[in-house]
């Protein structure tokens, strides 16, 4: 009997003294695998800044976000594809309103090609040409008369559907593209293999190069850049969401208008990404892809 | 008087005890029906959401319809779910891995009982034993990264990633299954059946490929069985080494996909209770009950019939 009171006593004490250490609840985000780097950046340097926050970052999926934010497991999902019709639905019929978007940062979609790779650009055309399995060889393209080796994204990533939704136009990928998990396993397996082709975010990688992309086949060829991005040039850049069910106040207000500064936005660069908007010229602007 | 309460308390002791004994009995009763009210649980949780696609009619018009196709392209406008390219995905890697896994399995073993001398032995077995321990995702970055060069260079495919790494990649983890089970199945054959070969003569080989092997049949056969349940269930290497493309071909050179890989890789993002995701639990389902059989069979039919050799039951 004592002890049972002296474990209840104790956990008395650990209740009121989490309570008043910690008065303010912890912000839970979760959602894209994609995006948990860059959230996780956030939140460190948000809370090294104020240091009564909490903010909790979980990958997952933006699937998984999504559901958690629907079931209000979490406060603000992260997204790297738009909400589909019927999870907007849920949201609508369960909360009765719509989710609410915040644009966050932008991930530009480069293809890789090996290095050796004589060709240098590429339309929109020729991509979905590829993707779609009319183009198979690179002896098409102008290279040599080669199998074309085609790498791309699982169907459970958000860049695969922005893939196929901007360069496919929606229609289905050709059955032979390989599919590898991650931007960075394609990268690799592109490097190391002469005549194939990849394509995902920007990602840093030995034999690698990325080709410059045009919109039709006359326009004029454009590098994936800091620059070209935040200003829409570059044609294949997508944003990345938060997503709330309801209207953000006191410290998640707080944490997003933070992240769509200049200070958060150049945090999400320094990550591989780019701002929603061009910054003002910082010393962080010099081209990230010096490379 | 007094030997009457000594009997009555003695009685009574005696009931405790043997109130003490059925409470500890029905409690290790509990505790040893907790994993089969698991795996009763986990089928009927994935029976429940993969039952959607036969019971319910907006999902059995998108799934019936492409089920048995040839396309797998769940995220689509028209979404298409044939499994045909899944299923020859799995049999061309379970194939694969089969054919290395089984003869090296079954002959390492019957090395190791019948010819080893000991120091070899005692190296043999913990170094297999060790290969069993490798996580799977060690073994897949290996056939990532090392294997699928070699191959290449050595077949010559396009592609680098195919049924055919996945294959020998993933017979890596059933060899080590196939050897200990029959190792313990070929021990397990009496010393007399051994002794009376060679007295009628039988040299050494003769032994161990006409008497010990077919004599240990049995267990070699569950070896086999269990292995296979490996090869076929083994996920993380077949999606990272093969390559994912759902294409319906029977080269062993070309990319692959299997059943097990498709859920890894899709379960994460789908939406849930949308009809991809009832086809991806239907998929479970199906793997479920398939590696349920196969552990069924090989302890049944391998009791039954090792009981009656051995035992003379």
């Amino acid at each position: 009997m004592r002890v049972f009171q002296r474990a209840l006593a104790l956990l008395a004490l650990l209740a009121t003294s989490s309570c008043s250490s910690d008065s303010e609840r912890p912000i839970t985000v979760r959602g894209s695998d994609t995006m948990v780097a860059i959230g996780q950046k956030w939140a460190e340097i948000y809370m090294a800044k104020n240091p009564e926050a909490t903010i909790q970052v979980n990958g997952g999926g933006s699937g998984t976000g999504i559901s958690a934010l629907i079931n209000r497991i979490a406060d603000i999902c992260q997204s790297s594809r738009p909400m589909k019709k019927r999870e907007r639905d849920i949201i609508k019929h369960r909360y009765g309103r719509d989710a609410i978007e915040i644009p966050v940062a932008k991930d530009g979609i480069v293809i890789y090609v090996h290095e050796s790779n004589p060709i240098s650009e590429l339309s929109i055309a020729q991509m979905k040409a590829i993707y779609t399995g009319k183009i198979r060889n690179w002896k098409e393209l102008g290279w040599e008369d080669r199998n074309i080796v085609v790498y791309g994204r699982e169907n459970s990533s958000g860049t695969y559907e922005f893939f196929k939704k901007r360069v496919l136009n929606g229609e289905d990928f050709a059955a032979d593209v390989q599919t590898l998990p991650g931007t960075g396993a394609i990268a690799n397996a592109v490097a190391q293999d002469k005549y194939s082709i990849g394509y995902g975010g920007i990602a840093y990688s030995r034999g690698i190069k990325f080709l410059a992309a045009k919109e039709t086949d006359d326009s004029p060829a454009v590098a994936a850049s800091e620059q070209t991005i935040a200003d829409n040039s570059y044609p294949i850049a997508r944003d990345l969401y938060f997503y709330l069910v309801k209207e953000p106040k006191g410290r998640t207000k707080d944490f997003i208008d933070w992240v769509l500064s200049d200070e958060g936005q150049s945090l999400a660069i320094e990550e591989g990404y780019f701002p929603v908007r061009p910054l003002a010229k910082t010393e962080n602007s010099a081209t990230v892809l010096a490379k | 008087m007094t030997s009457a309460t000594t009997a009555i308390a003695a009685l009574k002791s005696h009931r405790r005890a043997k109130r003490l004994d059925s409470l500890a009995k029905n409690v290790i009763l509990g505790v040893s029906l907790v994993s089969i009210t698991i795996i009763l649980l986990i089928l009927i949780f994935t029976f429940k959401e993969a039952q959607n696609v036969f019971f319910d009619a907006r999902v059995r018009e998108e799934v019936l319809p492409t089920l048995f196709g040839a396309n797998w392209q769940p995220v689509s406008d028209s979404p298409k779910y044939g499994v045909i390219p899944l299923f020859v995905g799995t049999l061309k890697t379970t194939l694969v891995a089969m054919l290395i896994a089984v003869p090296v399995g079954v002959l390492s073993a019957l090395y190791s009982v019948m010819f080893a001398p000991k120091w070899t032995k005692e190296v043999l077995k913990p170094a297999v034993e060790l290969v069993a321990g490798l996580p799977s995702v060690v073994i897949g970055f290996f056939a990532l990264v090392v294997l699928s060069d070699w191959l290449q260079s050595l077949t010559g495919s396009s592609s680098r990633l195919t049924a055919l790494v996945g294959g020998v990649a993933i017979s890596l983890t059933a060899i080590p299954i196939i050897f200990t089970i029959s190792e313990e199945a070929l021990s397990a054959v009496p010393q007399s059946i051994k002794e009376a070969s060679y007295a009628l003569g039988a040299t050494e080989w003769e032994t161990a490929f006409y008497v010990v092997l077919p004599a240990a049949y049995p267990g070699i056969f569950a070896a086999v069985l269990l292995g296979l349940g490996r090869a076929f269930g083994e996920t993380l290497i077949v999606l990272m080494a093969t390559g994912n493309a759902a294409i319906t071909s029977w080269s062993l050179l070309d990319s692959t996909r299997t059943l097990t890989a498709t859920i890894g890789a899709e379960m994460a993002e789908v939406v849930f209770g949308d009809p991809h995701y009832n086809v991806l639990f239907l998929i479970g389902t199906f793997l479920f009950l398939f590696s349920m059989t196969l552990n069924l069979v090989a302890e049944f039919y391998v009791k039954a019939k090792l009981m009656k050799k051995f035992r003379g039951g």
